[in-house]
């Protein structure tokens, strides 16, 4: 076992042991905070997808955060409400389900993210920058001016949605959807990584040209890599609207995009579990720093630029030992 | 639609233009010279306005305002360049993204620290207030036009200090080939804190001249930011040319795009579906104007081809 197995190993039973022991000692918060952290690191497991492995600095993730909340808020909102979606040409109804939520987010996120992989991919560089940041903050405009989903003020949903089975509104049983879901996301990310699409996808990252030479198209791989990322933050997004019962244009700011990625940077960029250690430093930091200043940000602020500036690896590096280097 | 409208529509439009650019110049000049992206120029934006607004509540003078936030944001620019940004120059811009990031989060809250939550409040002063008629009888508020002019003179201006200064000179050499231009004696890191100085001028004192219209508040850079960088990217990234152009193709097309589109929905929907879609998709259309300028020219109007 390497250190770094052995850190994620550590990392993913602490995230399962801290909510457990809370859960005996009756603290519901802290289980809130600990789905938190799942939820975020999911995104960012999604993130890290066309960014650790593809080297596509996507600015817009938030985009398919988004589009993942509002699935839920929009089918939620309808089930409500009793009003069906549409009626013609087919009737569909709104619906609580999660499972049936999940599949309309993914599918959803993973449409916006061909879409706009499809355009954005044509640049590169700073360009793919700024493109996936426009396309994110199209979106965040589109939500707030559109009424009929509550416009700015965003869209409340009384009861958070059922899973066959489980009592959802019990913390602890919420908890283990995301939980499991999370460990799904990372298994699909390992996966990814080790498999040859995955190494085809680093090799186009670090010497393109020759990635054309033995006849792949880096453009393909990469398109792929962005839909499954915008696929993976899509369900996260649902997720996330989902423990706090309430979607709002706020989810698609471009301040969202750049907050997972400080997950990732946080964490340690291209590790698998970079964005585990940096939602769970970040929200820790948010209430430790949080409950010390009001201007809590200031200190996030100095941490992350001391993190960019002299912890290039994040806190997966400073665990683990530096990375074999690839490139 | 009456033309008497659509004209003051255009003069906002270019107003607004005008006043992106003084951010975007900074931003691109940054990136052409350095190859840095710098996240936090719209926190330059912010502190320029901070500082008219508290200069002015002091002393009462706009044009000591002005100055003020020239000083401020120069200042400023030059502290984060020698402090942070320096180190930047080497790295990815993943690196620079989240370190320029990591800037706003600081330089906001120490503002919401050091000035209140509450929004200031900077005032046109009395003797640019009250609107001027145009030729056609055209009322138009002063203010906005001496804007619009103090904007194309500035433009002008960094087009000779560019151009024909031994300044511009080396900002075009460093450009090209920063190695080569350090090789012949030129101090590269107090050129490079120049330039990330004078770009933050140009912020700071855009933040000055919009804050008189808008309310001065933390945040207030971020939405400029973004449209900065729309601009930028539109025109080609390091283009000054190129930022000219854009900033007043999205101040057009957003002023414009509002009352506009509206009008065309109602063309074939009735009035109050047209007004609901016409206004989201206004507020869409400079992104779509960007996203379509990329997918035709991958690198912007003036940029150079990648």
């Amino acid at each position: 076992m390497t250190r770094e197995t052995l850190t994620n190993t550590a990392l993913a039973l602490a995230l399962l042991a801290v909510p457990l022991w809370a859960w005996a000692a009756d603290e519901p918060f802290i289980i809130t905070m600990a789905t938190k952290v799942a939820i975020l690191a999911l995104a960012g497991v999604g993130l890290n997808i066309a960014l650790g492995l593809g080297g596509l600095v996507s600015l817009g993730h938030a985009a398919f955060f988004g589009i993942g909340g509002y699935a839920m808020g929009i089918l939620a909102s309808h089930a409500q409400t009793y009003a069906p979606l549409t009626e013609w040409p087919l009737l569909i109804e709104g619906t609580k389900s999660m499972p049936v939520i999940w599949l309309v987010a993914v599918a959803f996120s993973a449409l916006a993210a061909l879409l706009i992989g499809a355009l954005s991919l044509r640049t590169s560089g700073v360009y793919f920058i700024m493109i996936t940041l426009a396309f994110g903050q199209m979106l965040y405009y589109f939500a707030i001016s559109w009424p009929a989903y509550g416009g700015e003020d965003g869209l409340s949903i009384y009861l958070r949605n059922s899973f066959p089975g489980l009592n959802t509104l019990d913390p602890i049983q919420f908890f283990a959807l995301a939980y499991a879901l999370l460990c799904a996301g990372l298994w699909l990310a390992a996966r990814l990584a080790a498999s040859p699409f995955g190494l085809a996808l680093n090799a186009a990252r670090q010497a393109p040209a020759r990635v054309e030479t033995v006849g792949m198209v880096p453009y393909r791989l990469r398109l792929t890599a962005f839909v499954i990322s915008g696929a993976v933050t899509g369900l996260a997004g649902a997720l996330f609207a989902d423990l706090n019962r309430f979607v709002s244009p706020s989810m698609f700011s471009w301040q969202t995009s750049g907050e997972i990625m400080v997950f990732l940077i946080l964490g340690g960029t291209a590790r698998l579990f970079g964005p585990v250690a940096g939602a769970a430093a970040f929200i820790i930091l948010e209430q430790v720093l949080g409950g010390l200043s009001e201007y809590w940000h200031v200190y996030l602020g100095l941490l992350l630029l001391a993190v960019v500036l002299y912890a290039p690896g994040g806190l997966i590096g400073a665990l683990a030992g530096r990375e074999r280097r690839h490139d | 639609m009456t033309t008497i409208l659509l004209i003051e529509q255009i003069l906002n439009g270019l107003q607004f233009g005008v006043m992106l650019f003084l951010t975007a110049a900074g931003l691109t000049l940054v990136f052409g010279v350095m190859g840095l992206i710098n996240l936090a120029h719209g926190s330059l934006f912010m502190i320029g306005a901070f500082a008219a607004a508290a200069v002015a509540g002091a002393t009462g003078s706009f044009l000591l305002a002005s100055a003020a936030s020239i000083a401020a944001a120069a200042a400023a620019g030059a502290v984060v360049e020698i402090a942070v940004i320096r180190r930047l120059y080497g790295r990815d811009h993943l690196d620079q993204v989240l370190a320029t990031f990591a800037l706003i989060l600081i330089f906001s809250e120490g503002t919401r620290w050091l000035f209140g939550s509450s929004p200031l409040f900077l005032d046109v002063p009395s003797w640019l207030s009250g609107p001027v008629t145009l030729p056609g009888g055209i009322l138009y508020p002063l203010y906005r036009l001496v804007l619009i002019a103090v904007g194309l003179v500035i433009a002008a201006g960094l087009f000779l200090l560019i151009s024909r200064t031994r300044l511009g000179v080396r900002i075009r050499a460093g450009e090209a080939d920063r190695e080569m231009i350090a090789a012949l004696g030129v101090d590269i890191s107090k050129l490079y804190t120049v330039v990330f100085a004078l770009g933050a001028a140009l912020a700071g004192l855009a933040g000055a001249l919009v804050g008189a219209i808008q309310s001065v508040q933390v945040g207030m850079g971020e939405p400029v930011l973004i449209l900065a960088f729309v601009v930028i990217v539109i025109g080609g990234i390091g283009s000054i040319k190129g930022a000219l152009v854009g900033a007043i193709l999205v101040g057009l097309t957003d002023t414009l795009g509002g009352v506009l589109l509206p009008e065309l929905f109602r063309l074939f929907m009735d009035n109050a579906a047209a007004t609901a879609t016409g206004s989201a998709l206004a507020t869409m259309l400079i992104y779509i104007l960007m996203a379509v300028v990329l997918i035709l020219r991958p690198t912007g109007l003036y940029g150079e081809r990648a």
